[in-house]
């Protein structure tokens, strides 16, 4: 439906325009001040970790739709994909408490409560795409 | 969950609207109460900010925009504390589930441990055992043999906790499958010290000592592998002496022997075997004496040996501001008079 927009990640700088691009999609989807406040933390942690382990990759936004029962649902889906390290044990980092991600509920467990869904595929040494999604209520 | 976010908000805009009108403090009772009631919802933290903000949006819409652009501002500072807030009921449940079980495992233990003191005419026996949090690192036993002889062993897993029960069930299935036959202390522990090194981490040691009290002759047997040395209390004197045997602790060597010792025991006389947690416990001062310990013992002396442990157990844990630091076990054998 919507264009989708890529970020390329590879500083600071890159977390805060996905950020941005992340709010004003959030914005135009119509999202309310809390969600789009989830939306744009969700980018930012996962903005964040490609930063910080892979060194660079992106952050791709769309605005998407499914149609369902009650009608047609519209969302929010952000991709993010490096070609980093990848991560040796998924489960280990899915784990909440696991410590490198900073503790206190951030790290992609926290980005999981944020999200609606959530889906995660790493190769050791190839990289990681992480894609969540996030439905209008 | 959004039903209740909807319920939240209404009740929200109700009592925030009293409390402006009458500034008092019921109204900020009401708040107190209301912080209960969105916690038993799990709102989290940024969504209690939205709660505010939309209730401002009724009863104050002409503020600046500057305000408005704030709180923003602050949902975004409150979204740490929502994704700590939701870690947090998670970790809550995953807690319970570990507790629940940790409590079957500890009862599961406790089976490991002798219900009762083997029924001995010639001898009072008491014994206490108490794990500082909810699994033990100690473990004792009695048996009685053919020649109504009987044993009586204890053991300490250095460390505490699970892997220290984890250990201790092996102390227990190496006891239960030695031979049948009474066997003398040092043969004992050299038949368990070799299942300890074969089936243990070599990091973990277990320290131990067995006895065996023969009624016909009323002399205590008994080996020692790097345990705590116990006492005994010679009555006619009325003092009391180290009982200590030398020995490695099990597991660490394959070949280990061990010395035996004997003791004559008069009737009054009675032999004190504990774990290091009684006499490591520790007050403001530091570790109690072994001498602090051997004057309790004899302060209740008149009473039973089951009257004794139990005494001397309370008072040491009520030193301790009852919490134990260390698995406690202290056994007591009599030779009635």
């Amino acid at each position: 439906m919507s264009v989708q927009s890529n970020v390329e990640v590879h500083s600071e700088w890159g977390i805060v325009s996905a950020r941005q691009a992340g709010r004003n999609l959030a914005k135009e989807l119509g999202f309310g001040g809390v969600d789009q406040a989830r939306i744009t933390t969700a980018i930012s942690e996962l903005a964040r970790n490609i930063y910080l382990y892979a060194e660079k990759g992106e952050i791709v936004l769309e605005g998407i739709e499914k149609k369902e029962a009650g009608g047609v649902h519209r969302g929010l889906r952000i991709v993010a994909k490096d070609q980093g390290p990848g991560i040796k044990s998924v489960r280990e980092v899915m784990e909440d408490g696991y410590t490198t991600s900073g503790g206190l509920g951030a790290g992609l467990p926290g980005v999981k409560r944020l999200m609606d869904e959530f889906d995660i595929d790493s190769i050791t040494g190839e990289g990681t795409v992480i894609t969540v999604v996030k439905w209008l209520r | 969950m959004a039903d209740s976010y909807r319920l939240m908000q209404e009740q929200y805009v109700k009592i925030l609207k009293t409390y402006l009108e009458d500034k008092n403090e019921i109204g900020l009772y009401q708040a107190q109460q209301f912080s209960k009631k969105v916690l038993e919802n799990q709102i989290s933290p940024e969504e209690v900010v939205s709660l505010h903000i939309e209730a401002l949006e009724q009863f104050y819409p002409d503020l600046p925009q500057g305000a408005w652009d704030s709180f923003d501002f602050l949902i975004e500072i409150m979204m740490g504390y929502g994704m700590a807030y939701r870690e947090h009921q998670i970790l809550r449940d995953k807690q319970k589930e570990l507790e629940s079980e940790i409590n079957v495992a500890a009862n599961m233990q406790q089976t490991f441990l002798p219900d009762e003191v083997p029924d001995v005419e010639e001898l009072d026996i008491g014994v206490i055992s108490v794990p500082a949090s909810k699994m033990s690192g100690d473990y004792y036993h009695f048996v009685k043999d053919n020649n109504g002889c009987v044993g009586v062993a204890i053991a300490d897993i250095i460390g505490k906790g699970v892997p220290a029960a984890l250990c201790m069930s092996m102390i227990k299935y190496g006891m239960d499958s030695l031979p049948e036959q009474r066997l003398q202390p040092g043969a004992l522990l050299e038949n368990l010290n070799r299942v300890v090194e074969q089936n243990v981490a070599s990091n973990m040691f277990i320290t131990m000592m067995y006895g065996s009290y023969d009624p016909r002759v009323h002399h205590f047997y008994y080996s020692g592998a790097g345990h705590e040395p116990g006492f005994f209390y010679n009555r006619a004197e009325d003092t009391f002496e180290e009982l200590y045997a030398k020995g490695l602790v099990l597991g660490l060597n394959r070949d280990t022997q061990f010395r035996e010792y004997h003791k004559k025991i008069e009737p009054g006389d009675f032999i004190v075997l504990l774990s290091d947690g009684v006499t490591e416990c520790r007050t403001a001062e530091g570790f109690i004496e072994r001498e602090e310990l051997t004057r309790l013992i004899h302060q209740y002396s008149d009473l039973s040996a089951q009257e004794i442990v139990n005494n001397v157990f309370y008072q040491l844990e009520k030193l301790q501001g009852f919490s134990l630091r260390d698995d406690f076990s202290l056994i007591i054998l009599r030779r009635k008079v």
